[in-house]
């Protein structure tokens, strides 16, 4: 039975005691712990159901890597699926359930998974499930969605919030180990600026538990006295419970915090995603213990002996009152050591070596524990916890030469450096035969933009299991850090470590050597996923020879722990199985990031109202006081129409069109993007940019003008007004004003970089209304001050003067067909001249129009809209703008793509009006079918409705769309397909596209 | 080829799984083939499959520089869908979603397609009239779907957050018939099948030359050494740029890399795949419960096949908008692949300068769920020189301007 100690626990703080739940029991643990640690303290072992098989599972690690030991952790809004018990610290209040039962941990029905499993070894589910057809959608794929899966969704909104933060660093050190203490010393030392950062809440990392001596002191005081003497240091900043998670290009690296998961208080943010350039980056991440592949080795009871040393030494807590060690290596009997030091029983310490002779081993013998070498686990005994071992001969196929009663085993297969973030952007990695292990080859790092690497491993990470070299390594890492950071390395010298030396392990990749089949289908490789040494000889038989198809295959090392554990063990196997040597067959690739990060966390601030801000004009506040039925445009938001109380919105918008025909409408075009180009070449670049020609126009004049891309097609449109000689504003769409000017400074950049052209986007600088209706002139002149008369501001022209006091600029322009002013002024004046139209305009029946209403009455008038007429395959000419496309140019944007062959092409679709014959508004997006069908059995189609809507000026339905051979087909009846299933189509007429005032009487007064 | 069934799962069971064959054979290249195609992702074995089924031509080598299925087939995020704007894309997408439906069956493999619904949210007034003009051509292209209401919407995928607050739900295109489907299963159930005809797939074997005669192929050279041929295919995504260069030629392709991710499993709480353009995100939730993620593409042309991280927060951020539950779930791994993409965002089928070189490429984001159709069509046209479904996706087009222009990026409302 696991069970606290009665003395032990180098994190614990005994005196404080922390109350729990765990699957609703409520249960107590103790300030330090963490969840693994005081669920084994309350005699849990058992803590999770595996993924395919449901097979009850304990703790068997004690970090990152645990593949077994997921929680549903919290609830409601602070509910998280799958965080490992063995990070989770614990804090009062905690509320742990655990998952992927049905209907619970002890009794889970799905454990009849397990009972079949020969029936469903690696990738069966690609072999079978394929008939009835339907049985896969219906019956087959929701039992397996629903089997799989781990922790619960959460169902409720996010209670938490989430931060970024950004830091530039000389020399950034991940991992707070002494390997990253002492290059973080280094690097300090050397005058480098230094993030250190340390997954857990505490410093120092495996060696406490170790126990090495270092500068004369033991582990415990050294990393205390290294930490003091790093935070003296100005240049070095020091964080624990902060992951590497991800190395990307040109030293970006991205480093999460974890704020309150291990506090009750949950004020604040919950996660800090740190954004972090560094000049160089010292990885020292440690090693991960290995399992070693015995039949049974996923008990409740089988652990890591490095967890089972930590289990006892940081968290007083006995993972068993009899603990077989088995291993490879001379690492495994410190575990042996601590766990006898602790009172407990070793019965037997297994070593798959033919000897075991070094300091090590002989202190066990010394100790009275019983070494057997060349011996090991031919299975685990017990049926949902260990009860005992049956050992054979490691060289033999498992012939059973004793049992040994147990309740817990201590494995290891020996240590893999954790190399994910020197991997993450391309450092490569050779195969130490010495650990049997990969280890970064540091002629292939990652490198930078000038060619040199901007990644170093230290310590442990990059292959120095014993303590003395890894501190060595790390301090040079660390100098080597800082110099390529441009500072002078330090001449301080190197802290010194001694550590008992260590024999040589022997790799076992199975156990024993000659398991027949019967033993290798109970070998777990990935815990989680339960992928056996088996299964992963069926797929190299297969041909599954390649590690990413047989990982793929076989789901090995895809789980959440992504094969910490289980990768190398499995390589092992497949190499063995397609005889080949390890470094041939390779690793899959290390992807960031480095354990799961929280999405929250991804996303920041970024949230609800501070996603993708919202724009507001200068009258945002008036409009929405005023019963604004809001549009989202581009990044702003823009009233559709204004409701009044009662009205419906179809009623709204017609009422704001007869108002704005019949006497006076007011628009904020603020929206509408504005940007100034100037320079001597201004003329030129816009002659270039629009297919009209620009330099021709003269000052105080505008210009209807049209922009194509590169291949031709029309982009965007808007008035330009030439300010002075070498000056000119455009007026692009709303959506197209950060996308236009994007374009006009990548062709200013890229290709006419020697122009003498600036480019500055004023969209935000100014209030714009549009005055607009017969009797606009007549409320301009009411608030007085400048001349807008016939004479003095003709159509087409531009003025800056004065208005009510405010300094304006008015373009005598129009959208709808009505006499006209867009009146510009500088933003913060905005509202208050919006005001004084409305007071000066009441006479006048004023009336502010939302954008439905701007698009009726453009379309009565049959001028084109943006993203309506056009799509990305309409050219000008399509539209009857050929007019607008000036012959006297040599070039401008799109001009070559127009000539090709099928642009130029007389029968294309073109701009038309349209009515139904009945007078209904056509369907939008309809069709107008054809005769017959195409070659691929598609319905022959000749046109389609491009704009359609209801028109209170004439009293029925309009619509603007692109018809073949269309302008030569006026007063023709054709067919639109309606979409009510039954084939009915819309009998609808061609005619002309300007539905009203044809001769443009109305605003040319 | 052993066939595979309930019942040999059954019988492998009592002897240990010893007796199952292996899934495709590996064979040393011979000296020549009639047809050799160039990357053995889904694109390119499906084309050598149709060559097979439809033709009967099977002295066919698919040669792959790494391993099959590594390349974007074993890397999207397997959407499969078919409500195309246009016609020819509609044609082929359709003709591709129809094959995936009995494609298990086809092939005797399990590829899991799961015809669990996709929609696309509509958000702004300009997606509304989008998704409602391409329901109107759907209709006449024989393509079934539907414009949905925001009602309609929150009944299909319950963890959606419909008012925004940025931008609410206006409305969907729905097409019940499209899904996903396990994308490695695809790769190997075709290139079994292939294997099974007599077909040779060579893994590990990089294309580093193309040898041509007078205008005409002769073969290629290889790092396994020359191998000659009749007719070349050249289907290798994101690198067909160096392909065409190898054989004479240039094509209007960038390379640049589209990223994704996947959370960990959790229960089962989507069941169709949601995608939120306007936003630009999208969200399934596969068989082993990770929610797949996608997004964008980065600003930037490059064959690095890693993930860069701007466009992962872009697209999550975007999510926990539309999915408020996913903050509370976790990133478990992230990565990038080199889509390969025209000027219209359409694909390449096509004949080419040198006679005897086809080339099938240009599929970019959105081709998982055209390997079948593509497969089907690149025979064809390999076979006969012509196919109507994919005569349009020539290379040609450009020289016309007769675009294919799926992305309706230009338009924009005022
Ligand atoms: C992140 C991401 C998400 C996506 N999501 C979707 C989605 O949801 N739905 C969808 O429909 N599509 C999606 N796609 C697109 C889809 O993956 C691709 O369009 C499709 O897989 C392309 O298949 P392919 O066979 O043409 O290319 P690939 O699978 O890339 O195959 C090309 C092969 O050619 C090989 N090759 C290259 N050069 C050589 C050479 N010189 N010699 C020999 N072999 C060579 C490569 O190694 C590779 O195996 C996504 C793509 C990505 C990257």
């Amino acid at each position: 039975m696991t069970t606290r100690l009665a003395t032990g626990g180098r994190l614990l703080d005994r005196g404080r005691s922390v109350s729990f739940t765990f699957n609703g029991k409520r249960l107590s643990g103790v300030e330090g712990d963490t969840l693994a640690s005081a669920l084994l303290a309350n005699g849990q072992m058992l803590m999770g159901r595996s993924f395919k098989y449901h097979r009850p599972r304990g703790v068997v690690a004690s970090g990152a890597e645990e593949p077994n030991a997921l929680m549903n952790l919290g609830s409601g809004g602070r509910f998280e699926p799958n965080q490992r018990a063995t990070t989770q610290e614990l804090f009062d209040g905690l509320e742990a359930a655990s998952q992927n039962h049905w209907p619970s941990l002890e009794f889970d029905i799905g454990a009849v998974n397990s009972h079949v499993s020969r029936f469903l070894p690696a990738g069966f589910y690609y072999k079978t499930f394929m008939a009835p057809r339907p049985a896969w959608k219906h019956v087959f794929e929701p039992f397996i969605r629903q089997s799989a899966g781990l922790g619960r969704a959460p169902k409720e909104r996010d209670a938490d919030v989430y931060e970024h933060a950004y830091l530039h660093v000389d020399v950034l050190v991940v991992g707070g180990g002494v390997a990253g203490l002492t290059a973080a010393r280094a690097g300090g030392l050397s005058g480098a600026s230094v993030l250190l950062v340390e997954q857990t809440g505490h410093w120092g990392g495996r060696a406490p538990v170790d126990g090495a001596e270092i500068d004369g002191q033991g582990a415990e005081d050294w990393i205390a006295s290294a930490v003091t003497e790093l935070e003296a240091m100005p240049n070095v900043r020091l964080q624990t419970r902060t992951m590497g998670a991800g190395v990307y290009d040109h030293g970006y690296a991205l480093v999460y915090e974890r704020l309150t998961d291990h506090l009750s208080d949950k004020t604040g943010p919950r996660h800090r995603l740190w954004k972090i350039r560094a000049r160089h980056i010292v990885t020292a991440t440690g090693a991960i213990e290995r399992p070693l592949s015995f039949a049974a080795n996923d008990l409740p009871g089988v652990m890591l002996a490095s967890a089972v040393r930590d289990y006892v030494v940081n968290y007083g807590v006995s993972p068993g009152d009899r603990t077989v060690v088995v291993t490879n290596n001379d690492d495994a009997y410190r575990t042996a050591l601590a766990l006898k030091e602790a009172g407990l029983e070793v019965p037997a310490i297994l070593d798959a070596r033919l000897e075991a002779t070094g300091a090590l081993p002989e202190a066990a013998r010394a100790a009275g524990i019983r070494v057997l070498t060349g011996r090991g686990i031919a299975k685990v005994k017990g049926r949902r916890a260990v009860e005992g071992v049956a050992i054979c001969a490691q060289a033999g196929e498992g012939a059973v030469l004793e049992e040994i009663k147990c309740d817990a085993v201590a494995m290891s297969g020996g240590w893999s450096p954790v190399v994910h973030l020197w991997s993450h952007c391309g450092g490569k990695l050779n195969w130490d035969d010495a650990g049997a292990f990969f280890r970064p080859d540091p002629s292939r790092a990652p490198t930078g933009a000038d060619g040199t690497a901007f990644v170093t491993v230290a310590g442990t990470a990059n292959g120095h299991l014993l303590t003395a070299e890894a501190i060595a390594d790390a301090h040079e890492a660390g100098k080597a850090a800082a110099k390529a950071a441009g500072h002078t390395a330090t001449r301080k010298a190197a802290p010194k470590a001694t550590s008992e030396v260590e024999a040589p392990m022997a790799p076992v990749w199975m156990m024993p050597q000659g398991a027949g089949a019967a033993l290798r289908q109970k070998m777990w490789l990935d815990y989680q996923n339960d992928v056996k040494v088996s299964d992963v000889q069926l797929a190299a038989r297969e041909g599954f020879e390649s590690v990413e198809h047989t990982k793929r295959y076989t789901t090995l090392g895809m789980a959440t722990d992504q094969g910490k554990l289980s990768n190398i063990n499995g390589l092992a196997i497949l190499a063995g199985s397609l005889n080949a040597a390890i470094p041939q067959v390779g690793t899959t690739t290390f992807r960031p990031p480095y354990t799961p990060i929280s999405m929250g966390a991804i996303a920041g601030e970024a949230r609800g109202e501070l996603f993708q801000p919202l724009r507001r004009t200068p009258l945002h506040d008036w409009h929405e006081a005023n019963g604004a039925v809001w549009e989202p445009v581009g990044a702003w938001r823009r009233p559709y129409t204004y409701r009044k109380p009662g009205e419906a919105t179809e009623d709204a918008v017609a009422r704001e069109i007869t108002a704005t025909r019949a006497s006076l409408g007011l628009l904020d075009a603020s929206t509408l993007g504005k940007i100034l180009v100037k320079g001597p070449d201004a003329g030129r670049f816009l002659d270039m940019l629009y297919t009209n020609m620009m330099s021709s126009l003269a000052i105080g004049k505008c210009r209807y003008g049209l922009m194509c891309s590169e291949n031709g097609f029309l982009m965007d449109d808007g008035v330009v007004a030439r300010l002075s000689d070498d000056a000119f504003l455009c007026h692009t769409t709303t959506g197209g004003a950060d996308r236009i000017h994007a374009h006009m400074e990548e062709w200013l950049q890229t290709e006419w970089w020697d122009w003498k052209v600036y480019t500055a986007n004023l969209t935000e600088q100014y209030a714009q209304i549009a005055v607009v209706g017969p009797n606009a002139r007549k409320v301009l002149d009411k608030l007085g001050g400048m001349d807008v008369s016939k004479e003095t501001l003709p159509f087409m022209a531009w003025a800056d003067g004065a208005l009510a006091g405010h300094a304006v600029r008015v373009f005598r322009i129009s959208f709808s067909g009505e006499l006209s002013f867009e009146v510009a002024v500088k933003a913060n004046e905005g509202r208050a001249l919006w005001d004084k139209l409305l007071d000066a305009g009441a006479e006048f029946g004023a009336t502010p129009y939302g954008t439905e209403g701007l698009h009726v009455l453009r379309a009565e008038k049959g001028f084109i809209m943006i993203g309506d007429e056009t799509d990305g395959t309409v050219i000008p000419q399509d539209l009857g703008l050929g007019w607008a496309i000036s012959k006297k140019k040599d070039d401008y944007i799109g001009k070559r793509a127009q000539e090709r062959s099928h642009m130029t092409d007389p029968a294309r679709w073109k701009l038309v009006g349209l009515e139904t014959v009945d007078g209904t508004v056509l369907p939008d997006g309809a069709y107008a079918v054809g005769d017959g069908v195409n070659e691929n059995g598609q319905r022959v189609t000749q046109g389609r409705v491009t704009s359609t809507y209801y028109s209170p000026t004439l009293a029925r339905g309009i619509a603007m769309g692109l018809v073949l051979d269309g302008p030569d087909r006026m007063g023709e009846v054709i067919d639109f397909a309606s979409l009510d299933g039954t084939g009915t189509v819309v009998k609808t007429k061609i005619v002309d596209p300007v539905f009203f005032d044809k001769a443009g009487e109305k605003q040319n007064v | 080829m052993k066939r595979y069934s309930a019942f040999a799962i059954a019988r492998e069971a009592l002897r240990n799984h010893t007796g199952w064959d292996r899934a495709w054979a590996s064979p040393e290249p011979k000296k020549r083939y009639d047809v050799i195609i160039v990357g053995a992702g889904g694109h390119g074995l499906a084309t050598a499959y149709y060559l097979g089924k439809n033709f009967g031509i099977t002295n066919v080598a698919v040669l792959e520089k790494g391993w099959l299925g590594g390349g974007n087939t074993g890397r999207n995020t397997t959407i499969i869908r078919s409500n195309y704007l246009q016609d020819p894309s509609a044609a082929i997408y359709e003709k591709s979603r129809s094959l995936y439906e009995t494609l298990s069956q086809d092939l005797n493999y399990n590829i899991m397609f799961s015809p669990r619904g996709v929609i696309m949210l509509a958000q702004t007034e300009h997606e509304v009239r989008g998704y409602k003009r391409t329901a109107h051509a759907n209709a006449l292209q024989g393509v079934k779907t539907e414009y949905i209401t925001p009602k309609r919407v929150k009944e299909l995928v319950p963890i959606i957050a419909l008012d925004g607050p940025r931008y609410p739900v206006l409305g969907g295109l729905w097409q019940a018939r499209g899904g996903t489907a396990r994308h490695d299963a695809v790769a190997w159930g075709y290139a079994r099948a292939c294997s099974a005809m007599g077909m040779d797939i060579i893994q590990r074997c990089e294309v580093t030359g193309v040898t041509r005669d007078g205008g005409k192929v002769t073969g290629v050279t290889t790092t396994r050494g020359d191998i000659g041929c009749d007719k070349l295919g050249i289907v290798v995504a994101g690198h067909s740029g160096h392909l065409a260069d190898m054989a004479g030629f240039r094509l209007p392709i960038e390379s640049v890399a589209l990223q994704a991710l996947v959370s960990e499993p959790i229960k089962p709480c989507m069941d169709v795949v949601v995608m939120a353009n306007t936003v630009h995100g999208y969200m399934s939730q596969s068989d082993k419960g990770e929610m797949v993620i996608g997004g964008g593409a980065d600003g930037y042309n490059n064959y690095t096949q890693r993930g860069s991280f701007h466009h992962i927060e872009e697209t999550v951020r975007a999510l926990i908008e539309t999915f408020p539950m996913i903050s509370r779930l976790k990133m478990l791994r992230q990565w990038g692949g080199i889509v390969d993409m025209t000027g219209d965002r359409s694909p390449i089928l096509s004949k080419t300068p040198v006679d005897g070189v086809f080339i099938n490429c240009g599929w970019g984001t959105g081709g998982f769920k055209a390997i079948p159709g593509s497969g089907w069509a690149m025979a064809e046209l390999m076979a006969k020189g012509t196919s109507p479904l994919a005569d349009a996706f020539s290379l040609g087009r450009f020289r016309e301007g007769r675009f294919i222009d799926e992305s309706v990026a230009a338009g924009v409302a005022h």
